[in-house]
């Protein structure tokens, strides 16, 4: 069926962007709206010693201005990391208070203390830099490597050292004793560049209070509308479930940062309260690079060690996390169990250790970032393969071949259960679709223009639809994993889908509507997705953690199953036929090859009239379902990056990009692909361009898009993308997901290629063209080059 | 304040504006055209691009004033007809996800397109990527946002 699972179907909500009709948050306008701007903190660290409003009072068009003081007065709770994560010695996570508006201490430069509610934004930010704030500035730790140095400042005090956690995963003798005993250890420090996530639409809240009935509306751009309404009331106490409404209209990108739920929404709420006015806050750019939760920052030493073969004997790594000022929402989760737990990578490895040591410091919260840990362990992996293979003279193709995982299902050290795969079938496609074979010609080629070509692989693995419930609840967190979907066949027999998963670009409108299009034989166009409303859809936990084809599709099959069921019943007690022999396709339910049909729409019609229903059968015909994942998915794949390098300027061109890509069964291939487009984007501006660079004193200085370096269309090539799929074991469709796979995989591809052309292994992340024109330099490749 | 008057996707407006609004204020704002994005603070996203007189403008690089008799068109209304040729292909080559920055990219590729036309320029993949320069997308990689716009071109 064309339009079905597997079609590369237009998308159906393209036409509202293309024309201009998209709806985000800050395109809602209530009546009766004022704005709000926030007064921030200019200091890193630093006691607030007072805040005199009274002239901002006084001006023209203000409201009010409110402070943590009354926040708290309120009953408004701290805000809180919803992963419980605890050190090797069994003490609990270090959980520093998180004010909404700081009341105390700031911690980090842009910590909110105080916001101004006006009638126009104009006179909200007019008078939000009227507010004085006296500070008493304190020493300052705006690194791990600061906030981990003897004596350093204590961002929290109920954290000694800075240490929010000292964590451990594997067996960390049988590890040390496979070093001690390997033919050769390949050891290196690698550094994961702070980053910031930057969806082009900034973070936006409008909401509104209404006193007659005591409840609150959000619209919020929200990757996930239901976990946000539930953090909202359970522990931030802003309103009960019942009265709190959250909207998630279009949301433009997310990337991570738009799961959390910040001071702003929970201010925004309550000053809604407070003046009885809708109010609304939009970020500006500036303040969504101080404010928004950034990704990565790890710091790690990690040793593999081989046998005379090269087969890997053990593999240990140390690593430092920064968390920034606070925890954020899932910032525990990151480098613990989204990241150790994918240190097998794609290969058998027979003793894995993991040490990771979490820390706060001077800077904003960094949490979960496209990938989310998992870039992190690619990237360690990968590197340390490369480098291996190198230091031991072999072919690093070769290498990780002879290391692949080959039978499933594969038990890790580290957790993991991989459920399927085909890793030497991915590698050898990407190898071919990027002539690696024909890429010494190639290099000799640039090298007659003066060039260095280099070429670099990562075989990446991850882990998407983070589940099920019972295991994760388990390891600490405190939310269930599964979704939820409801399917609603109209007496007309349209159907909608309410879906707890909430796109903000990835097509589920198509992709969704795809799947129920196949199931039940009925054009796409006559069904409608709906999510993103607490009112509307029943529960959710969203979208994130490229879990809603994995987790949200397999909600919705469950909810087909069982209006499967229901319509089969219908037509075979009007059909007079046995239930099992009916098929659904071309909108009718019939029995093939003889002249018992019923239109589609005869079925339910036949539902809601009930007129003539099987004896006992309720009326009507929708059906919902929760749908808690058995495993993790695997998705796994092969990435070549080829670059090209002049030695005199040290500017980098990717001028190839292979991707290979397993990710099970694929409803949507042009979505599929522009999802690893993006992902392969975002992972070379990690490797070449991007850096959130904070100084000493803790300032934030590339905030903006003068300094902070986003990739352009000139930075990044067309791709080639193919995939080699092999089907998920543990889900209904066999789907792995695809969102972060692109993020995961290339940044270790193009380092790899670029120490391949320069002939030194020791550069860092983002090798800007100054870095690596230091680094020809230190090897002398230039020299050779000319 | 001032009166300002302008064409806006042929209709004539006028409003009373403060001398410091934004043109792109004006029409999200005054307009309620909230088609036109804002993205960023430094004029570097190009999700505000407009046609004034013709050409592609940063929308948030200029005051409503300065648009005094202007005929402005903004993605609301570009088409002439059902669909303008660039939005087709951002559609036919999925050359969008979250849509933010699409309508920006939109007006710069119409704009581009029109202007290799008028020099007899062929607009290549490394013109086109070159061309983009003022346009950030963050999730399609600007892999099909380029491929639209060669669709395009072969169309306007």
């Amino acid at each position: 069926m064309s339009e079905g699972i597997g079609a590369p179907v237009k998308r159906k909500e393209d036409r509202r962007f293309i024309t201009g009709k998209g709806k985000y948050t800050d395109d809602v306008r209530m009546e009766n709206q004022a704005y709000a701007a926030f007064v921030r903190s200019p200091h890193a660290h630093a006691e607030i010693k007072g805040i005199e409003a009274s002239a901002a009072e006084g001006m023209s068009g203000v409201i009010a201005v409110l402070t943590g003081a009354q926040l708290t007065g309120d009953g408004i709770g701290n805000l809180i990391c919803g992963w419980a994560i605890s050190s090797k010695d069994g003490s609990p996570m270090n959980m520093g208070a998180w004010s909404a508006l700081a009341t105390e201490k700031v911690r980090y430069v842009g910590d909110a203390v105080a916001v101004v509610i006006a009638e126009s934004k104009d006179e909200a930010q007019a008078a939000a830099e009227a507010v004085e704030v006296s500070y008493s500035e304190l020493p300052v730790a705006a690194s791990i490597a600061a906030a981990l140095a003897d004596g350093a400042p204590e961002v929290h005090e109920n954290a000694p050292g800075n240490v929010i956690y000292d964590w451990e995963l594997g067996d960390g003798d049988a590890t040390e004793a496979a070093l001690a005993g390997a033919a050769h250890v390949t050891e290196m420090d690698i550094t994961n560049n702070r980053l910031a996530p930057n969806a082009m639409e900034p973070r936006s809240a409008v909401a509104t209070y209404d006193d007659a009935e005591d409840h609150y509306t959000l619209y919020s751009t929200s990757q996930n509308p239901h976990v946000a309404r539930l953090v909202l009331s359970a522990f931030y106490q802003v309103a009960p479930e019942h009265k709190l409404r959250v909207i998630a209209p279009d949301v433009g990108g997310g990337f991570g940062s738009k799961i959390y739920i910040y001071p702003e929404e929970i201010v925004c709420l309550w000053a809604s309260m407070k003046t009885r006015r809708s109010v609304k806050w939009t970020a500006e750019r500036t303040e969504s690079f101080l404010t928004d939760a950034h990704g990565r920052d790890h710091v790690t030493k990690a040793r593999i060690g081989f046998d005379a073969d090269g087969r890997i004997v053990g593999f240990k790594v140390s690593t430092k996390a920064n968390f920034g000022a606070y925890m954020s929402l899932f910032s525990s989760a990151v480098p613990t169990y989204l990241y150790a737990t994918l240190l097998s990578g794609t290969y058998d490895i027979p003793a894995i250790h993991c040490e990771v040591l979490a820390c706060y410091t001077n800077t904003v919260p960094v949490d979960a970032y496209r990938g989310a840990g998992r870039p992190e362990a690619s990237f360690v992996v990968e590197r340390l393969m490369e480098t291996a293979a190198r230091e031991m003279g072999k072919d690093p193709a070769e290498l990780r071949r002879v290391n692949f995982v080959k039978e499933f299902p594969y038990q890790t050290q580290v957790i993991m259960n991989y459920d399927s795969g085909d890793f030497e079938g991915n590698m050898n496609q990407a190898m071919e679709a990027a002539d690696w074979a024909g890429f010494a010609a190639r290099k000799a080629e640039a090298a007659n223009r003066g060039k260095l070509r280099g070429i670099g692989m990562a075989c990446y693995i991850e882990a998407c639809g983070i589940a099920p419930s019972a295991a994760v609840g388990s390891l600490g967190a405190g939310v269930g994993l599964w979704e939820s979907a409801e399917v609603r066949v109209n007496p007309v027999g349209t159907i909608e889908v309410l879906t707890g998963s909430h796109s903000h670009g990835q097509g589920h409108e198509t992709t969704f509507a795809q799947v129920v299009a196949e199931r039940f034989g009925v054009p796409l166009d006559s069904i409608q997705i709906v999510h993103g409303d607490t009112d509307k859809v029943q529960f959710g936990m969203g979208t994130y953690g490229s879990r809603s084809g994995p987790v949200g599709i397999s909600a919705i099959v469950k909810a087909c199953d069982k209006v499967e069921v229901k319509v089969r019943k219908i037509a075979a007690h009007l059909l007079e036929c046995d239930p099992d022999e009916l098929v659904m396709e071309d909108s009718q339910v019939k029995v093939p090859g003889t002249n018992k049909a019923l239109g589609w729409h005869e079925v339910g019609l036949a539902a809601y009239t009930a007129h003539n229903l099987p004896a006992d059968m309720e009326p009507g015909l929708k059906e919902g379902a929760f749908y808690d994942p058995e495993n993790f998915t695997f998705p796994m794949g092969c990435f070549v990056a080829e670059v090209e390098i002049d030695p005199g300027t040290g500017k980098t061109d990717v001028v190839k990009f292979v991707a290979s890509d397993d990710f099970g069964v694929i409803i949507n291939p042009m979505i599929v692909e522009g999802q690893v487009h993006g992902g392969i984007a975002q992972g070379v501006g990690q490797a070449l361009l991007e850096e959130m660079v904070y100084d000493e004193s803790g300032q934030p200085v590339s905030g903006s898009y003068m300094d902070y370096t986003m990739p352009r269309a000139e930075d990044v090539p067309s791709f080639v993308v193919e995939h080699h799929n092999t089907r998920c074991a543990t889900n209904p469709l066999g789907i792995k997901g695809c969102g972060e796979a692109g993020a995961i995989g290339s940044p270790p591809a193009v380092i790899n290629a670029i120490t391949d052309a320069i002939g030194n292994n020791d550069i860092s992340m983002p090798a800007t063209s100054a870095k690596v024109w230091a680094a020809i330099q230190a090897s002398g490749t230039g020299m050779a080059a000319e | 304040m001032s009166t300002v008057s302008m064409t806006v996707n042929g209709m004539a407006v006028s409003a009373d504006v403060e001398d410091r609004t934004l043109l792109v204020d004006y029409i999200r704002e005054h307009l309620r055209l909230t088609g036109t994005h804002v993205g960023c603070d430094t004029s570097q996203c190009g999700t505000c691009v407009v046609h004034v007189d013709g050409k592609a403008v940063k929308s948030c690089t200029m005051l409503a004033a300065a648009a005094e008799g202007a005929e402005v068109t903004t993605i609301e209304g570009v088409a002439n007809g059902d669909l303008h040729p660039m939005q087709r292909a951002f559609n036919d080559n999925h050359g969008l996800q979250c849509g933010f920055c699409t309508p920006g990219m939109i007006m710069s590729g119409i704009d581009m397109v029109n202007r290799y036309k008028a020099e007899g320029r062929e607009l290549d993949e490394a013109a086109i990527r070159h061309e983009l320069e003022g346009n950030l997308c963050r999730c399609t990689g600007y892999h099909n946002i380029v491929k639209s716009i060669a669709q395009a071109a072969s169309e306007m």
